[in-house]
């Protein structure tokens, strides 16, 4: 694919590559600056394969201060920068281009602090996502955000990104569950917001950089709420003979006062896939599955599920099957949370990531059937039903030019039918390269020169991950 | 003068308007909190009055959007009928400050409004997920959106959340909702010692048993004895076995006494509105703390000022706090007991004259002054919405 234009690498700077790679010699140890072919290679792309381009070199520095030298130094050099958590991107955020340097956050991978009686702990941006948790659940306690790649990515990356995941019907995203971050300037200040209190005084700058896909600053440390596990918690399978039916389960669980703590779908494509993968035991005789997540006691669960149960009933649901031992929980959510892996194994995959008012959800399915078979194409659907954000996984394959054109001319059609039901482009993994240039959709001039304005203030010279987030046309700096 | 628009094109125009003359504009909602702030020197009013009205509502998707004039009340009316709520409990400013009015949805985003529900369920700037606005330049705005998963694009709903009409004039407003709890009771302990009852707040925030709200009332506020509040709401099976299960693992602490209904909703109201500090000429502070670090605060800010009174909410880690009004209103002892435990403070209400003088919001370090005031400029480059209210420049 070659859809995505990438800025035109600056002649100047590639000129002066050795100068530039004894300047950064100069401010880290040996160990911490990358700069053969061979060890650049594993930098050049993110999960977002079909891109990729060799950065100048790669700079993984253990301290905040080291960050700050490398970022002054590329910022007094004019030098682009690339962020990097774990290189998990979808959306193609941690791409680099010929004349950047890539400041990897890997090697900053230390739990600094946990604090139940204020329930904060205190990491390093190159901690992953399940380590927080992986610290912490000795004790009965977990970090809310679970995005799919949580094993591996990092929370310096679910930063940038403010990543969900399947969980945060109930617990939030990214945004909702940091206090604060150290955050590191391009001019090499460093800056402390917000901490273990809540509500920063003054503009909420926290806000403004969870989510800012690496274009303020670079986060080397963050605090985080960490909340106490529930008692138990149990998914329930639920089939459904169509999605329509599916879909309007849904909405009458939460109309009737419930919210699940997960509430997943997967049409009949990804139950196929995901059941020849994990062995989850799901349905396969059904159009649509829903797994429902109830938390509480027992009894608190059992009452819970006979309320969602009745109301699945009443919407027509052909299998329902309880989870009856972690075993099987573990299976259930290994096969949802592998579904992108899963369908790598059969076929190459563009995933999409647009969210959708809920109620509209029968008409996009159908829409989206339709622009995909226009096309040509498969597509298996899985997705967050309660918060209404998709991920249809359009089915490709990328040895054959014209058809990854089609899958990328169809993912943007459906992204675009999203935002025309009033949804998004993107609703956890972020605008990247992948959706910049589609933001002119969702967004008019006076909206984009006013972000563009906000991020000016931190990065006037598009040195930042300067590629991503913003149409490369129109752009302004002040 | 005051300008009251009815439609997003007519305050556009009357923006434009203001900047080429740069008469520093008050933005107004319901009026009711135009005391919080630095006091300000606005020539011209803008009024949301005139864009009023709910402009959508999917109790299945539960979201609400409404224009910015609309008031709080006709919201919270129209979410009980279809027995949903805002998920943050909104504090109502009017018997702490003494205002008159109606509070206004525009202003609950503006001014970043929440309640003890904050410790569980987030502040507003969590649940409000889309914003129009207009800045300086007369341009109409907008962020985020009417779904509750979006990231697309630099998160200016945030930013604009808690800026207290600083960066522009807000005409709609889109927040993620709740459904109501079927059931709703207190618990209550007596007589525990400020520390003693961050300690149980703690333990029960840590639980799983999931309060939804967590406060302290020392001797003194609101009655003879000292209380200890713990908030659960769940649906009513629940409810039952988790105040038994709570009760169990403070025991303690002493046996609670459980309250629901009037004087469970009563006593959670006056702790959302300060109303303890209601109608006296007292020097009201509003410290954000981790909640272990309020027993310290308030027991440092007692030494330096014996007059002090305060109670807490947030499980300890908001400090509501009543000091005499004179001088600077203690901004100094307050100040230097907080920053070291890595907090801050707000001066909610002190006379116009006092809040001149004194530093409102905390002050910021220089280098995040200098971003925010620039950030300011980047909405509202001649410097006309409010110019002030919250720092010098900003």
């Amino acid at each position: 694919m070659s859809a995505i234009a990438f800025p035109e690498p600056r002649a100047e700077i590639l000129a002066r590559r050795e100068s530039i790679l004894a300047g950064l010699a100069r401010l880290v140890v040996p160990e911490a600056l990358i700069t053969s072919e061979d060890e650049r290679r594993p930098y050049e792309t993110d999960a977002l394969t079909a891109y990729r381009r060799m950065p100048l070199a790669v700079v993984l520095p253990s301290t905040t201060q080291e960050v700050a030298a490398v970022l002054r130094y590329c910022g007094e050099q004019g030098v682009p920068v690339v962020p990097r958590g774990a290189g998990t991107s979808l959306a193609g955020g941690a791409i680099p281009q010929e004349d950047a340097v890539v400041i990897g956050v890997s090697k900053m991978n230390r739990i600094l602090e946990i604090d139940y009686a204020n329930r904060v702990a205190k990491v390093q941006a190159g901690v992953t996502n399940l380590a927080v948790t992986g610290a912490v659940s000795a004790d009965g306690f977990f970090y809310a955000p679970d995005p799919s790649s949580q094993l591996a990515c990092s929370i310096g990356g679910n930063i940038g990104m403010n990543s969900g995941g399947a969980h945060c019907l109930k617990y939030g995203v990214t945004t909702n569950n940091v206090l604060g971050v150290t955050l590191v300037m391009l001019d090499g200040s460093i800056v402390e917001i917000g901490g273990a209190h809540l509500d920063a005084p003054g503009l909420d700058l926290l806000g403004l950089i969870v989510g800012s896909e690496g274009q303020l600053g670079i986060v080397t440390e963050a605090t985080v709420r960490i909340l106490r596990s529930a008692e138990g918690a149990r998914p329930v399978l639920f089939g459904f003979p169509t999605s329509e039916q599916a879909g309007a389960a849904v909405a009458a669980i939460i109309g009737a006062g419930i919210i699940p703590v997960a509430m997943e779908f997967m049409d009949k494509p990804a139950i196929e896939i995901c059941e020849a993968f994990a062995k989850a035991g799901y349905p396969m005789d059904v159009e649509a599955l829903l797994i429902i997540e109830v938390e509480g006691s027992d009894a608190e669960m059992d009452a819970q599920l006979a309320r969602i149960v009745a109301i699945a009933r009443e919407h027509g649901v052909k299998t329902v099957k309880e989870s009856k031992s972690a075993m099987e929980t573990a299976a259930i959510w290994k096969g949802r949370k592998s579904a992108f892996g899963a369908t790598g194994r059969i076929a190459d995959y563009i995933c999409m990531d647009g969210t959708i008012p809920t109620g509209q959800l029968p008409f996009v399915l159908r829409r989206m059937d339709e622009i995909i078979k226009g096309y040509g194409l498969r597509v298996a659907n899985v997705f967050h039903a309660g918060d209404g954000n998709l991920h249809p996984l359009i089915l490709y394959n990328c040895n054959d030019p014209v058809e990854a054109q089609k899958a990328e001319d169809a993912g943007n059609d459906i992204l675009k039918l999203c935002v025309e039901v009033g949804g998004c482009l993107t609703g956890e993994h972020g605008v990247g390269i992948e959706k910049r240039d589609l933001m002119t959709v969702q967004f008019n001039e006076a909206d984009l020169h006013q972000q563009q304005r906000v991020r000016a203030v931190f990065d006037p010279r598009w040195l930042l991950n300067p590629a991503k987030v913003f149409p490369l046309e129109g752009r302004i700096a002040a | 003068m005051l300008h009251t628009p009815t439609t997003e094109a007519q305050a556009c125009a009357v923006v434009a308007s203001i900047v080429e003359a740069r008469i520093p504009l008050a933005v107004r909602g319901g009026g009711t909190r135009s005391g919080l702030g630095r006091p300000d020197n606005a020539v011209s009013t803008l009024s949301s009055a005139g864009l009023s009205g709910i402009t959508l509502y999917e109790p299945a998707e539960m979201v609400i959007g409404a224009r910015a004039g609309t008031p709080l009340k006709l919201i919270e009316q129209t979410l009980a009928e279809r027995g949903q709520m805002l998920p943050f409990e909104p504090m109502d400013h009017r018997a702490l400050l003494g205002s008159e009015g109606e509070p206004t949805i525009g202003a609950i985003a503006a001014g970043n409004i929440s309640g003890p529900r904050r410790i569980n369920a987030g502040a507003a700037r969590d649940s409000l997920i889309g914003i129009k606005l207009i800045n300086g330049r007369g341009e109409l705005v907008k962020s985020g959106g009417r779904v509750m998963k979006n990231v697309t694009g630099l998160d200016l709903v945030k930013l604009v959340a808690g800026s207290f009409g600083t960066l522009g004039f807000l005409t709609e407003v889109t927040f993620r909702v709740l459904p109501r709890p079927e059931r709703v009771v207190t618990l209550i302990w007596e007589g525990l010692s400020d520390e003693a009852a961050v300690a149980l707040l703690s333990a029960a925030l840590g639980s799983p048993f999931e309060p939804m709200a967590a406060a302290h009332l020392p001797a003194g506020i609101g009655g003879e004895d000292a209380r200890t509040l713990l908030r659960l709401e769940n649906f009513s099976a629940s409810i039952s076995y988790r105040a038994a299960e709570l009760a169990r693992l403070l025991k303690a602490h002493g046996r609670p006494e459980l309250i629901e209904g009037r004087g469970s909703d009563k006593l959670w109201r006056e702790v959302r509105d300060a109303a303890f500090f209601a109608g006296g000429d007292e020097a009201v502070w509003r410290l954000s703390l981790a909640p272990t670090n309020g027993p310290k605060a308030t027991a440092a800010i007692a030494r330096a000022i014996p007059q002090a009174r305060w109670f807490y909410d947030w499980g300890g880690g908001l400090v509501w706090l009543a000091v005499p009004a004179h001088g600077d209103a203690g901004a100094a002892a307050i100040r230097t007991a907080t920053k070291p435990l890595g907090g801050h403070a707000t001066l909610v209400r002190a006379p116009d004259a006092v809040r001149a003088v004194v530093p409102v919001f905390e002050p910021l370090a220089e280098s995040l002054m200098r971003v925010s005031a620039d950030i300011k400029k980047s909405f509202d480059p001649a410097g006309i919405f409010e110019p002030g209210r919250m720092y010098a420049g900003i």
